[in-house]
């Protein structure tokens, strides 16, 4: 992903160059699954697909966040509306099985409605307060779908929807391997090359919004709401709309979430996953696509890492387990949360503005710094 | 009407507990602006240790009121020395870095902590020994025991102590210039490193002492505990108004009564479809809805529109 930001920055300055940036770099996507897979496994590629997923929730979030500054702490909400869109709509649960050209933009779009119900009663407030508000709303989205098994079961409650039909686009499945032009591939590459094509739709659609009037609005208000209202920008639209395009984003990830996992349940949007995501934009670098795509990577991979390492390299060096792996796990890499936001508080990526603002110190108010 | 009376008391106790973690989170926001998320986690480490003492003591031979006075010790000072440590270690460098960083520091604390806990204790739940006198009053056909008044007493007087140090003493006078503006608070000779690790050190002690309250009173302890409870408390804080004591307070009673209230009569008031495990949705409804009308929270000061 490194060199896509770069190719971006080079587009603009030699175009010659960029083609051939361009194109090394679509080969190395679309080779990458074949390295990863031969040199580390299927389960590894498995990895790979839920990383291109959460950069699609991260570069979500970021729009609320990153761009308009309005601290969501309920994310995982519009991506479980999403998955159980998709999962009531194609499962054996009702025996619906629309197809998914229908399914994933209906998740955008219901996802997005739910994104103005939470948007339209939080305009008024301000830092924190939405952060408490955001996050009561994504609880009460996983409580209900949690709960909403009696008296009429609609999500099938705490044992979650079964059974999904696996992403089929026509006729062809993705759940199965797929032979093209007499070359075959197994289901985990044609949701990679599924998954990353719809990544590289959202990173663009980001890039594009993040140059547009719509996304220089987004940054004044973030830097400032009323300078911004006072240069004629409708805040209350254009607040509703970052809420709107975070969530569809997340919904088109939930959905697509929904039938890569074939079973959805309510454990899967909790709290923890909202903070996931959150810290994936903090860390990456708030407001900068590159940045929010390596945080979405590097915070996927990262307990994956631990995971496989913490068992073995206890065995290796003490000649059994010590300690509770999953529980190092976590350890490590709450600690790497840690470590990484000492070091470099601005996010591992920031934006050149952001940094050059960071370097400059405003000295004003040395403790309550604003954002 | 002794099933509403017996509501009302549960909802006391719990939003006692609530009101004790509330003061942490809003004594730390008031002064610093952060969430401390991790706040939670040290009422769980509070539960822990006092419940690991208390096991280690239960044997001894000595009365039950010391057992629980030296269990209490030890919660409070390993509470003081973690919530004074993840200040200098997780927020202190962070002070003048853009706002969200330590958050995510504070949510990286939580994660450790959790962990920590699991890998010392396990990650079975653990039961309260049953050594507490149990003896139980009855008000109008509604039962309250004797631990249930002991918190709510207890919870009452640590507040009222707090309020007393904030409004009558220096320190709390430093306490609270320094949350007014750091700034002038150091022109004007106040060390406010000192109070600020002091503000995280009396918000620790406070959560050791409500751990030891929701171990003893709900028999459970678990390295999970303190998330929900931690979410609960931040609620109540916000919802009283973050960084106002008595918002705090208000807020943290108010929550526990409208959950056990909620709990009993959200199956009536739907005319049975919603059940008592939507009390959690409850509690948040009426936070949002308190919020819309009051953005910043019950008595919380009107935020003025930076500028």
């Amino acid at each position: 992903m490194m060199t896509l930001a770069h190719s971006l920055g080079a587009w603009r300055c030699d175009k010659r160059a960029a083609i051939a940036a361009t194109i090394a770099m679509g080969l190395m996507l679309a080779a990458f699954p074949f390295m990863i897979g031969s040199a580390l496994g299927n389960s590894w590629l498995r990895i790979v697909d839920f990383a291109l997923l959460y950069i699609m929730l991260a570069l979500g979030l970021n729009i609320v966040v990153g761009f308009a500054g309005l601290l969501d702490m309920g994310y995982i909400a519009f991506y479980a509306v999403g998955a159980y869109l998709y999962a009531l709509l194609a499962s054996p649960h009702f025996g619906l099985h629309l197809p998914v050209w229908l399914i994933i933009p209906a998740g955008a779009v219901l996802a997005g409605v739910f994104g103005v119900l939470l948007g339209a009663p939080t305009l008024r407030l301000r830092g924190d307060y939405l952060a408490i508000v955001t996050l009561g709303f994504g609880e009460i989205v996983r409580i209900f779908l949690n709960n909403l098994n009696a008296p009429v079961n609609i999500t099938n409650g705490p044992q979650g929807v079964s059974g999904i039909d696996p992403i089929h686009l026509g006729g062809i499945t993705l759940a199965k391997p797929l032979s093209i032009l007499g070359f075959t591939i197994s289901s985990l590459h044609a949701y990679y090359y599924f998954f990353l094509a719809l990544a590289l739709l959202i990173v663009f659609i980001t890039i594009r919004l993040e140059n547009s009037r719509i996304g220089r609005a987004w940054v004044a208000i973030r830097e400032d709401e009323i300078a911004a209202k006072s240069c004629g920008i409708n805040t209350r639209n254009i607040k509703l709309l970052a809420f709107t395009m975070g969530a569809s984003f997340g919904g088109v990830a939930g959905g697509l979430f929904a039938g890569f996992q074939g079973f959805v349940s309510p454990e899967s949007f909790n709290l923890m996953e909202s903070v996931m995501v959150l810290c994936m934009v903090v860390l990456g670098g708030m407001g900068n696509i590159p940045g929010v795509i390596l945080g979405g990577i590097l915070l996927t991979i990262l307990p994956e890492v631990f995971r496989h390492g913490a068992g073995p390299v206890q065995m290796a060096l003490f000649g059994k387990i010590l300690l509770d792996p999953e529980a190092l796990r976590m350890l490590l890499f709450g600690l790497a949360l840690i470590v990484v936001m000492l070091y470099r508080p601005a996010g591992l990526w920031p934006s050149t503005t952001r940094r050059r603002e960071f370097r400059g110190e405003s000295t004003t108010d040395a403790l309550k710094e604003g954002e | 009407m002794d099933i509403f009376i017996q509501q009302i008391i549960n909802g006391l106790v719990l939003g006692s507990i609530y009101a004790l973690v509330a003061l942490g989170y809003t004594m730390v926001y008031g002064i610093m602006g952060l969430i401390n998320f991790a706040h939670g986690e040290i009422v769980m480490i509070g539960a822990m240790v006092a419940l690991t003492v208390v096991k280690l003591l239960v044997n001894s031979g000595l009365p039950v009121f010391i057992i629980i006075l030296i269990a209490l010790a030890g919660a409070v000072a390993v509470c003081m020395a973690v919530g004074y440590s993840i200040e200098r270690i997780a927020y202190r460098p962070l002070r003048r870095a853009p706002k969200l960083a330590p958050l995510i520091t504070a949510i990286g604390v939580s994660i450790v902590l959790q962990n920590l806990a699991m890998l010392i204790w396990g990650r079975n739940y653990h039961a309260f020994p049953p050594i507490l006198p149990d003896a139980q009053f009855d008000i109008y056909g509604a039962t309250i025991t004797s631990l249930q008044v002991t918190i709510v007493l207890i919870a009452a007087l640590m507040m009222a102590g707090l309020i007393v140090l904030i409004h009558r003493t220096r320190l709390g006078r430093a306490m609270r210039a320094t949350s007014e503006n750091p700034l002038i608070a150091q022109l004007m000779g106040v060390n406010i490193n000192q109070i600020i690790s002091f503000t995280f050190v009396i918000g620790s002690a406070l959560a050791a002492v409500a751990g030891l309250m929701v171990s003893a009173n709900y028999s459970i302890v678990h390295f999970y505990m303190g998330f929900m409870l931690g979410l609960k408390a931040f609620t109540a804080a916000v919802l009283g108004g973050i960084g106002n004591i008595a918002g705090a307070v208000l807020g943290g009673i108010l929550l526990g009564l409208i959950e056990s209230l909620g709990a009993g009569y959200i199956g009536d008031l739907t005319g049975g479809f919603l059940g008592s495990h939507y009390q959690d949705v409850f509690a948040f409804f009426v936070l949002i809805c308190v919020l819309i009308f009051r953005p910043s929270g019950l008595v919380g000061e009107k935020i003025s529109e930076r500028a």
